[in-house]
């Protein structure tokens, strides 16, 4: 214990006598015997106990195997769960048996003095660090690079562009066509019929009641090669409200039809499908992160982490009363990318 | 003990002697086989994570012979009655398959997936052992950079592994990953395909999920475990602050018999206990939840914990924080949540040892450990973190905990924005008075002893509490450690009126030095328990007044290591 330390406001009163700056290390703390170290009768027991738990162990393997061989995986839920329990429940007993043992083991009957050891400087003495340093100098002087500017400047030049003609095809290879402008269409064009998600039945203007909310697939979604990505683009929320509820923008007077929008299920936040509808409030509410958008005012943002109003499909009536959309959605559905309005 | 060993059989010779002789194998076993380490039940924390992930490969290899990492489409026709007819990924339907068909399939999956949790859990809980005691100081700080990247790879195997049964659940995890992809800047909507191979979802993501869940990160993970434990052998591990243990030594038990029962042992408890919760605990039952599809989603859905501070930063971003420059969209209000804050956490959490060893100055080799009171600032400093983390977690359930307390969810997530800045400024505070007020107690019981309850009547009428004084194992436990003292900063300019060079940089380290250290309690002194025996003597008048006296006022001392006057002269001790 040296002294760095001298003179600190709290050891000012040590000034003018003898006394050390720190406390000296008592040392080892002396061995305190277990009952096992002094009773043979303890010890006896322990020893007892650490054989009952192998025993348990071995127990385990047996109702494991048994299990396996006896309680077969049923067609139901509940016959599944009775091989996983009596299956599991011997595994645990096999493992845990033996754990159990070897540590009470440790811990009763094996010699518990604490032994030290000594710990040595990380650091390389100073010869060391010397002798390493000639032989890494000995070896740049026989290689000669530091007489070889130009060979030195190949060699960097060389190991930092070989990696290129590993990584270019792989970068270039996994990102399929790269054309990211997909995004920006779906599968919804003039005279497209809503149907049901996902029945694909179409759906009559007349059918749905004010209040109610119908999740919308465009109609022949499962004709598509890659449906599952079309449909991750084109669903859609029809709800009806009151006419009277409804506040629309002028430019959007006619992509309504009777108090009956449609609105882009997929959240403008981080993508997720935005599903929770309240009627009383014209809330439509993302069970992900929480925002909410008002169906009556234009699908906007009235909380949460989402900036942008949903994107609306205008639709229309065909001939024979069945919705159906006006056009594609006139932006990118789905959550903002960096070049989303160009 | 050797005496009642009898001599190795025949076999175990020979084979000893044939092994020796073609690898030298002798002296590793000499130089390992005893090699001692200290013991504290926190140093079993580490091991549980590194006998999870034996676990999760035992496992893991089980469910790789029947799980088939394919998109393509098919109709389930297997035993289970809810499914029937249903499209579905082969994945998914595979993932059934494994579970209703194979003996032990549904054991072997439900032990993976706890596996993985805990081993998430464990290894956040072994950083906070190794943070609140310092066990990252010199010369550990290389190793605590390799465990942080193993949390790191921890996080990212259970996300890809998560993903894997392609049900509603993780596909939907999937598909916020990629609206968080493509906020990136200008690189968003490539990084996405490059994700994806093309459009969300494609068929391409679970066979990639399953080449870096099985192949990769593992490959990774195992690596650096290596490393991790290779380095703990060559430090030779902290220890907890006692008598008899210093810097210089290491106190404990032999590696061969002790650690291989104990920490043998405790690979079968960790086996067993994951083993019983596969058994009884039902976890991620993917048949409830059915097959991806791009429309249905359920309220209430969570993702596995670790991942829960992420949905919870995403949660709480207000959406204003969307902006347009020059026509290009900047989504910072998924930015800021799920790649600055992750950062900002992340980063501070990695480069604490360096910025504390900026602070202190040392230079010195810590092998004894801190009590965690005994560095206020880092363990406030830690709690906040932690704090942080929980309101992260605690926001992203908001959707569970606001119709269960019939709250408004909207209030709760104002609540959660706010408690988000507020609460770890408050925990860092608290934390930082409560390791101080230990520290108190701990001068106080040296300098005057443990309450003994003797109330004793002097002749002359005066009561007084006798106090039983410390043992010198239990006096040395609350002096041994070194206080860290704020690092002096010289005048800025020298006698001569010249500016000093550097002195701007010493400036900003006295502060971030003074910010550790300004406040603090130092150890009991040898005359300060002289000068306190004294006043017990006339206990009447020593009361209560020494204890005023350990609380060093702000401002540097001259015990503090000096700034700008060349290198701190090396401690020892």
């Amino acid at each position: 214990m040296s002294n760095e330390h001298p003179g600190t406001d709290v050891s000012t009163a040590a000034e003018g006598n003898r006394l050390p700056e720190r406390f000296a290390d008592p040392g080892l703390p002396e061995h305190k015997a277990r009952l096992t170290d002094t009773d043979p009768r303890a010890a006896k027991r322990a020893e007892l106990q650490i054989v009952l738990l192998f025993g348990i162990s071995i127990v385990g393997t047996i109702l494991a195997i048994v299990a396996y061989a006896v309680i077969r995986p049923g067609e139901t839920v509940e016959s599944i769960r009775t091989s996983t329990l009596v299956l599991g429940v011997g595994l645990a007993m096999a493992m845990g048996g033996i754990g159990l043992a070897a540590v009470h083991w440790a811990k009763t009957l094996m010699n518990d003095h604490e032994k030290v050891e000594y710990r040595h400087p990380q650091a390389s003495n100073a010869a060391e660090r010397a002798a390493a340093l000639q032989v890494l100098k000995d070896g740049a002087d026989d290689s000669g690079i530091g007489r070889r500017g130009v060979l030195k400047g190949a060699v960097i030049s060389a190991l930092v562009l070989a990696p290129l003609g590993f990584v270019v095809p792989l970068i270039g290879g996994v990102g399929g066509d790269w054309n990211v402008s997909k995004f920006r269409h779906t599968l919804w064009t003039k005279g497209k019929r809503l149907t049901h998600d996902p029945s694909g039945k179409p759906i009559k203007a007349s059918d749905i009641t004010i209040g109610s909310a119908v999740h919308v697939i465009p109609e022949g979604l499962k004709d598509s090669e890659d449906w599952i990505e079309e449909k991750a683009k084109a669903v859609v929320l029809v709800i009806r409200l009151d006419p009277r509820d409804l506040t629309e923008a002028t430019d959007r007077k006619d992509w309504s039809y009777q108090g009956i929008v449609a609105y882009s299920k997929i959240c403008t936040h981080v993508g997720c499908p935005v599903a929770l509808y309240e009627q009383q409030t014209h809330h439509l509410l993302c069970p992900c992160h929480q925002s909410t958008f008002d169906i009556a005012d234009g699908a906007k943002v009235v909380f949460g982490p989402a900036k942008r109003p949903l994107p609306q499909l205008p639709i229309t009536v065909d001939a024979e009363g069945y919705l159906v959309a006006q056009s594609d959605f006139l932006e990118p559905i789905g959550p903002s990318y960096w070049e989303r309005l160009k | 003990m050797s005496q009642q060993t009898a001599p190795a059989p025949r076999a175990v010779a020979a084979t000893a002697d044939y092994l020796d002789q073609r690898t030298g194998v002798g002296k590793a076993v000499k130089e390992f086989a005893r090699k001692i380490f200290p013991d504290h039940w926190s140093f079993l924390i580490g091991e549980i994570a590194l006998y999870s992930f034996v676990i999760l490969i035992l496992t893991g290899i089980f469910l790789t012979l029947f799980f088939v990492p394919s998109m393509d489409q098919v109709t389930y026709t297997g035993p289970l009655a809810a499914m029937d007819g249903v499209e579905m990924s082969k994945a998914f339907e595979s993932t059934l398959h494994l579970s209703f068909e194979v003996t032990g399939g549904l054991l072997m999956r439900q032990i993976h997936h706890w596996a993985a949790l805990i081993f998430m859990a464990s290894i956040v809980t072994h950083m906070m052992r190794v943070f609140f005691t310092g066990a990252f100081r010199k010369p550990r700080e290389i190793n605590w950079v390799v465990g942080f990247t193993l949390m790191i790879l921890g996080l990212a195997a259970g996300f890809s592994g998560y993903s894997l049964p392609d049900d509603v659940l993780s596909g939907n995890g999937l598909r916020i990953t990629d609206g968080v992809v493509k906020s990136i800047p200008i690189i968003g909507s490539y990084m996405s395909y490059f994700l994806f191979g093309g459009e969300f979802p494609g068929t391409q993501i679970i066979p990639r999920l399953f080449t870096v869940h099985i192949l990769l990160v593992p490959a990774l993970i195992l690596a650096l475990i290596g490393a991790h434990l290779f380095l703990v052998v060559l430090h030779k591990h902290t220890q907890f602050p006692g008598s008899g243990r210093t810097d210089r030594n290491v106190v404990g038990y032999p590696l061969f018999p002790v650690y291989v029962a104990k920490a043998g042992g405790f690979f079968f408890v960790v086996f067993g206990v994951l083993a019983l919760m596969g058994a009884l605990l039902t976890i991620n039952p993917v048949w409830n939840y059915g097959p991806y599809d791009p429309s249905p989603v359920s309220a209430g859905s969570q993702p596995d914990w670790y991942m829960l501070f992420l949905d919870g930063a995403l949660r709480l971003m207000p959406g204003f924080a969307e902006f347009t420059v020059a026509g290009f969209t900047v989504s910072l209000n998924v930015l800021i949540p799920a790649m600055i804050v992750p950062g900002l956490l992340f980063s501070g959490l990695a480069l604490f040892p360096f910025i504390e060893a900026y602070a202190t100055g040392d230079k010195r080799e810590h092998h004894v450990l801190d009590r965690p009171r005994n560095a206020p600032v880092r363990t406030a400093s830690g709690v906040s973190i932690l704090t942080a983390f929980v309101v992260l977690i605690l926001a992203s359930s908001n959707d569970i905990i606001a119709p269960h307390f019939a709250m408004s969810i909207n209030d709760l997530t104002w609540a959660f924005r706010v408690l988000l800045f507020v609460l770890p400024a408050i925990t860092f505070w608290a934390t930082k008075r409560i390791a101080l007020g230990l520290q108190r107690k701990d001068r106080e019981l040296v300098l005057h002893g443990h309450e003994a309850g003797r109330i004793i009547r002097f002749a002359h009428g005066e009561y007084v509490e006798v106090h039983q004084p410390l043992d010198d194992h239990e006096q040395w436990l609350r002096v041994q450690h070194r206080p860290e003292r704020p690092i002096q900063l010289l005048p800025a300019e020298d006698s001569n009126g010249v500016v000093r060079k550097g002195y701007r940089k010493d400036a900003l380290r006295s502060r971030v030095s003074s910010f550790f250290f300004e406040d603090r309690i130092e150890p009991v002194t040898p005359a300060e328990l002289a000068q306190s025996h004294e006043h017990e003597e006339h206990p009447a008048i020593g009361a209560g007044h020494d204890e005023a006296k350990g609380l060093v006022d702000a401002g540097p001392t001259p015990g503090g290591g000096a700034l700008g006057g060349g290198p701190n002269a090396p401690h020892d001790d």
